[in-house]
């Protein structure tokens, strides 16, 4: 197995290096949008890759097969932003036509509100980069055999040497070829297990016939039946409510997306890339419940009367790794959990769940190794966007329109970049190694402070005209501290202690009402000072027709 | 949203289709994110429970919108949108073209 591990990684690498090689640039304008000059398919399958994090492909799944029909909130959260994104931003965006989200915002508003959306920018994707790291190093710890903390080590270089090599045309045809690695890894484990259990190769199909089966099992071993609405999650319905909002204006104001629809040559084409991107994204999206059920199915079958002295053999390797934990003194395994604090018989991160698929259903080596190529590829393009961005916002947004004021030489400007990736990937390292909660938690962080500063000052930048500068930093402020302060208060980060949840509003969820809180602040304060000058409602207007005039 | 109203002056040309334009394109978002919200929010979480009663092919109904029926909703959502603005694009003549007209 290891050498089918090796054997993957090292092939993937290989092909990611080569294109991001062939395709590397020097002028800034090909490095952050890759001169508007990339296909819409093309685009479409960069942008799913980008999008597909490590919290995609490793998280998901194992968080909904421990969740059940809670962790929906993470698949109609993270697709349904996509129709926000399309409907309501890309089109305007693409085109007005610049570099950067922050750029945007500059031209809207102000340069004040550009350096707060610049500097939200770099907080929103650089907590998301400690999520891509963490699950980096889920993959190195248990296919090479690292002790975790090296594994997360490993990795953040790995992504780093990755990321500062090409710019964004380098990472686009790159993102394409980890789109095919990372869903022929997902799709293939899914669409075996679907023969095997459910008799018929379509995964989406299948899992229906087997979770009253999975239902009674998870009863057995002390955890909620799957099928069973508001289980998951303690806040219930109020919260689950929260959480898929949240997840879906955060993935319509998420900087390193919006950045791609700026890619597509004509307006039609953002149109079209968003099409193609969510119709990408829906493949693996619409496997990931299946592969919870069934991996859950299969795990709990095996448990069924295992003993401390005759356990599945997947568990040893994991156990080892630090992912599993075996409680049983007793011997016999009679409950199972993911979470350490309720002292279950056996323990399961969720993160490792995707990954241990194919061992757990019994799936011949070559198929694990593929697994973990998939999630590195995961990881790594998700990772690569998010550093563009950092990148893009401290040398462009930050360095050269504030500090230097429009001074600073090409070359300068990509030497700051690179130097805020790196920072940004050592700082990611300190985190990573000490997360505040799983892959897809740590994400979901990111998407809640996305949710309430950007996605709302966009909206209304683009939707209404008398919407002014006064008010955009006033909501964006006001969200953020909204938004982090909750967070803070609640979970155990920076050394503060965790509190209890108020409202059965869970940290997760805040990003819904820090949104509208940003809306209600940028309206409010927007009609008390004087409307934006006459060029700024101009160009609002001009961006609503994808041509001025009638082409006759 | 409410909005300025744009008034063209006499020197510039018609600019009148404009506001018809953005009326047509803010009826389909809204149609669009309607049945957005129906489905996702309104069948996937807030009606999960009662819909759950309801079973087909092993699947609770609630939680095959929450987990698949949302998702294939979404996906035709975008391609309607695209496909429907086309359309409004011809009619108002504003689609990008190239010297020959063809889409670009």
């Amino acid at each position: 197995m290891q050498f089918w591990t090796f054997f993957f990684l090292i092939l993937t690498f290989g092909i990611y290096i080569y294109i991001a090689w062939r395709s590397r640039v020097k002028e800034t304008k090909e490095f952050y949008v890759a001169s508007q000059g990339v296909p819409t398919v093309a685009n479409g399958a960069a942008v799913a890759a980008d999008w597909m994090s490590a919290a995609s492909f490793i998280g998901m799944a194992g968080m909904i097969a421990f969740l059940g029909s809670d962790g929906s909130v993470y698949i109609m959260g993270w697709t349904g932003g996509y129709v926000l994104l399309a409907l309501l931003l890309a089109p305007y965006l693409r085109k007005w036509g610049k570099f950067t989200v922050p750029e945007f915002v500059g031209d809207r508003y102000s340069d004040t509100v550009r350096v707060v959306a610049a500097i939200s920018a770099i907080v929103v994707s650089f907590t998301y980069v400690v999520g891509q790291m963490t699950g980096g190093g889920v993959v190195f710890a248990r296919f090479l055999g690292l002790e975790s903390h090296w594994a997360v080590i490993v990795a953040a270089v790995v992504i780093f040497f990755y990321a500062v090599l090409g710019g964004m045309k380098g990472i686009t045809y790159t993102q394409v070829a980890q789109y095919i690695v990372l869903i022929t890894a997902y799709l293939i484990p899914a669409v075996a297990v679907s023969q095997t259990i459910g008799g018929f190769p379509v995964p989406q199909v299948t899992y229906g016939t087997i979770l009253a089966e999975l239902d009674a099992l998870r009863v057995e071993f002390g955890l909620d039946e799957f099928t069973q609405a508001f289980a998951g999650r303690e806040g219930g319905m109020i919260d689950v409510f929260l959480v898929t909002a949240s997840l879906m204006l955060g993935t319509a104001g998420l900087p390193h997306v919006i950045i791609r629809f700026y890619t597509t040559k004509t307006v039609r084409g953002a149109r079209f890339s968003a099409f193609w991107a969510l119709f990408f994204i829906a493949l693996l999206y619409l496997t990931a419940p299946a592969v919870g059920a069934f991996t859950m199915l299969n795990l709990l079958r095996g448990a069924e009367g295992s003993t401390a002295d005759d356990l599945p053999g997947w568990i040893e390797p994991w156990q080892e790794a630090g992912y599993v934990e075996l409680n049983a003194e007793d011997g016999v395994i009679q409950s199972v959990n993911n979470d350490a604090a309720s002292g279950a018989d056996l323990i399961v991160s969720n993160d490792i769940l995707v990954l241990a698929s194919p061992e757990i259903g019994g799936l011949p080596a070559p198929i694990i190794g593929l697994m973990a190529a998939g999630g590195m590829a995961a990881a790594l393009s998700t990772a690569a966007g998010l550093l563009l961005v950092i990148s893009s916002a401290a040398s462009h947004d930050i360095y050269y329109r504030m500090i230097s004021k429009e001074k600073a030489s090409e070359k300068t400007q990509m030497l700051v970049g690179r130097l805020a990736m790196t920072a940004a990937v050592l700082v990611a390292i300190i985190a990573g190694l000490n997360p505040p909660a799983f892959v897809a938690q740590v994400v979901a962080f990111a998407f809640g402070l996305a949710a309430s500063t950007f996605f709302p000052i966009l909206i209304l930048g683009i939707f209404w005209k008398k919407a002014n500068a006064k008010g955009a930093a006033a909501g964006m402020l006001t969200g953020l501290l909204f938004t982090s302060t909750y967070m803070i208060y609640t979970l155990e980060v920076f050394g503060t202690s965790a509190n209890d949840h108020l409202f059965n509003i869970s940290p997760e969820g805040i990003g819904a009402i820090g949104a509208v809180v940003n809306f209600t602040v940028t309206i409010v304060v927007s009609n008390l000072t004087k409307p934006p000058s006459q060029e700024v409602q101009e160009m609002v207007e001009e961006i609503r027709y994808p041509q001025a005039q009638k082409v006759q | 949203m409410s909005d300025a109203t744009h008034e063209s002056t006499a020197e510039e040309p018609d600019n009148s289709w404009r506001q018809r334009y953005w009326k047509k394109n803010v009826r389909v978002l809204v149609v669009l994110l309607t049945i957005w919200a129906v489905v996702s929010l309104g069948c996937g979480v807030l009606f999960i429970e009662p819909l759950n009663t309801i079973e087909i092919l092993g699947f609770p109904l609630g939680l095959w919108f929450a987990q698949q029926g949302s998702v294939y909703t979404f996906v035709i959502l975008i391609l309607v949108y695209a496909l429907w603005m086309d359309r409004i694009d011809d009619e108002f003549g504003v689609a990008e073209r190239n010297e020959d007209g063809g889409r670009l």
